[in-house]
């Protein structure tokens, strides 16, 4: 028993030292960022393990000294805070998408978008819409800043649910408990959610960029392969893949 | 302290335990007397909510009452809205999730009561009914007490089920515990600490009427 024991020992701790290396990020990577691993996986050996939660969520957790080795925020305002708190290393930060937010319907809405753009959130048929919760996800934020430009905020905000991440706010439309939900491009254009439902791209100048932006944590033990990952990030494939999802390359304006 | 968010969650919690009173005393006492040969299976039934995850509960919940379910459904073309992020929602999720908090206690004092008394009352005439009324319920009064603050507190502490299926909405879903969980998000610290002090102290308090009431003072203890 006691051998038996100390094989299970051995042996995770031999998983423990394959150098694995943690990420935490945005929910708006949800889709994209499994497939870059899986790409990154393959071509070098490098395993990582992924935890998705709201930005706000996640900088908070690091704060609190969560042991992850990179973070990918979907606002560059969260990594900024931390490298200026001593808990991220300035030169490894990097921009590596602009997100797009959009307004999403399930397939059998009757709203018609393409001409009504985020007018359609005043018909009556919408009785909720989701959102990210702007105190912690960068999404919300930027739905909010985008209700507001269109005139619409205090129209709406009495019908507004909020979602914990962005994910959960397009889990909320996407299930039909909401009838519209302003959500993240690359969601909208997920396997899991393509085909179920329309959206409507919000012009860039209704909001605040999202500037997402990569950084290495101080305290990771692996600092090498954290940044090996992040010069990845910089490759065409790489960037093809983000694009894919809908993400626009930092230098490119829109 | 958000006391929006507290008196949204008193509310709650005094409208599901309240309700489980109603339904919990039927359902205790069906499954005190019943005889059935498949009983185990309901009472297991009951109590899946002690150990199933509350996101599992959540998610059911979510799928059932959600537009798509013709439960759902019902409820739109009865009140014009659908039940998720909405209060009513969270009285059905909690009161899913805090039966067995009820039922149990309830039993477990149903069971207790002396089957000669019962016996007595029925040689005496009087129905299953007026027996259940005048004496199982009468001394079953701690076990009531217990199954209703249980719930209320059980309510009270609810998160995982508010967080699939509430939406955040200030003043209608974003219970205490929501709140707490915003504010540590948010590293407000100071203020979630007062709120979790509030909730630690009713939850001492209700925890220690119970404990208070199922104490058994004329107990003989083996050191006498």
């Amino acid at each position: 028993m006691s051998k038996l024991l100390s094989l299970l020992i051995l042996f995770t701790s031999a998983l423990a030292s394959a150098q694995e290396i943690t990420v935490a990020a945005a929910a708006d990577m949800s889709a994209a960022l499994p497939e870059l691993v899986a790409a990154y996986t393959k071509k070098t050996g490098q395993t990582v393990k992924l935890s998705f939660g709201a930005s706000g969520n996640l900088t908070n957790q690091i704060r609190n000294g969560a042991p992850f080795d990179i973070f990918f925020s979907a606002d560059e305002q969260y990594p900024q805070q931390l490298i200026s708190e001593g808990l991220a290393s300035k030169d490894t930060l990097y921009r590596y998408a602009v997100g797009r937010l959009v307004l999403w319907v399930p397939a059998d809405s009757p709203l018609d978008l393409s001409k009504l753009g985020i007018q359609a959130l005043l018909d009556p048929s919408v009785k909720k819409i989701s959102i990210a919760n702007p105190a912690t996800a960068p999404y919300g934020r930027a739905a909010a800043a985008a209700l507001r430009h269109f005139g619409i905020y205090d129209r709406v905000s009495g019908r507004l649910v909020l979602g914990e991440s962005v994910s959960q706010a397009a889990q909320f439309v996407e299930s039909g408990n909401a009838q519209a939900g302003l959500i993240a491009l690359s969601h909208a254009l997920a396997p899991t959610m393509k085909g179920k439902g329309r959206y409507w791209t919000v012009p860039l100048d209704a909001y605040p960029t999202l500037n997402q932006a990569a950084v290495v944590l101080s305290k990771s033990k692996q600092q090498d392969a954290a940044r090996r990952f992040l010069e990845f990030l910089r490759s065409p494939e790489a960037t093809s893949l983000l694009t894919g999802y809908g993400f626009s390359l930092p230098a490119e304006k829109h | 302290m958000n006391w929006e968010a507290f008196w949204l969650t008193v509310r709650l919690a005094a409208i599901v335990s309240m309700l489980l009173l109603a339904i919990g005393i039927p359902i205790a006492y069906w499954v005190t007397y019943s005889r059935w040969r498949w009983k185990f299976l309901i009472e297991a039934a009951v109590a899946l909510p002690i150990v199933l995850p509350p996101t599992v509960l959540g998610f059911y919940v979510l799928v059932a009452l959600g537009s798509r379910s013709p439960l759902g459904r019902w409820w739109e073309s009865l009140t014009g809205h659908t039940l998720a992020f909405t209060f009513e929602g969270l009285v059905i999720g909690s009161l899913l999730y805090s039966l067995p908090f009820a039922v149990q206690p309830f039993a477990a004092s149903f069971g207790a009561v002396d089957p000669t008394l019962l016996r007595a009352s029925a040689s005496l005439g009087q129905s299953p009914v007026q027996t259940f009324r005048r004496i199982v319920l009468p001394l079953s009064k701690a076990g009531l007490v217990t199954g209703f603050a249980l719930s209320f507190a059980h309510t009270l502490g609810e998160f995982g089920v508010v967080l699939m299926v509430g939406g955040n909405i200030p003043g209608v879903t974003r219970t205490i515990s929501i709140d707490i969980y915003d504010q540590v998000q948010t590293a407000n610290y100071s203020s979630a600490n007062w709120t979790a002090l509030v909730l630690l102290v009713i939850s001492f308090v209700v925890l220690s009427v119970v404990y208070g009431l199922n104490r058994r003072p004329w107990a003989v203890g083996p050191w006498r």
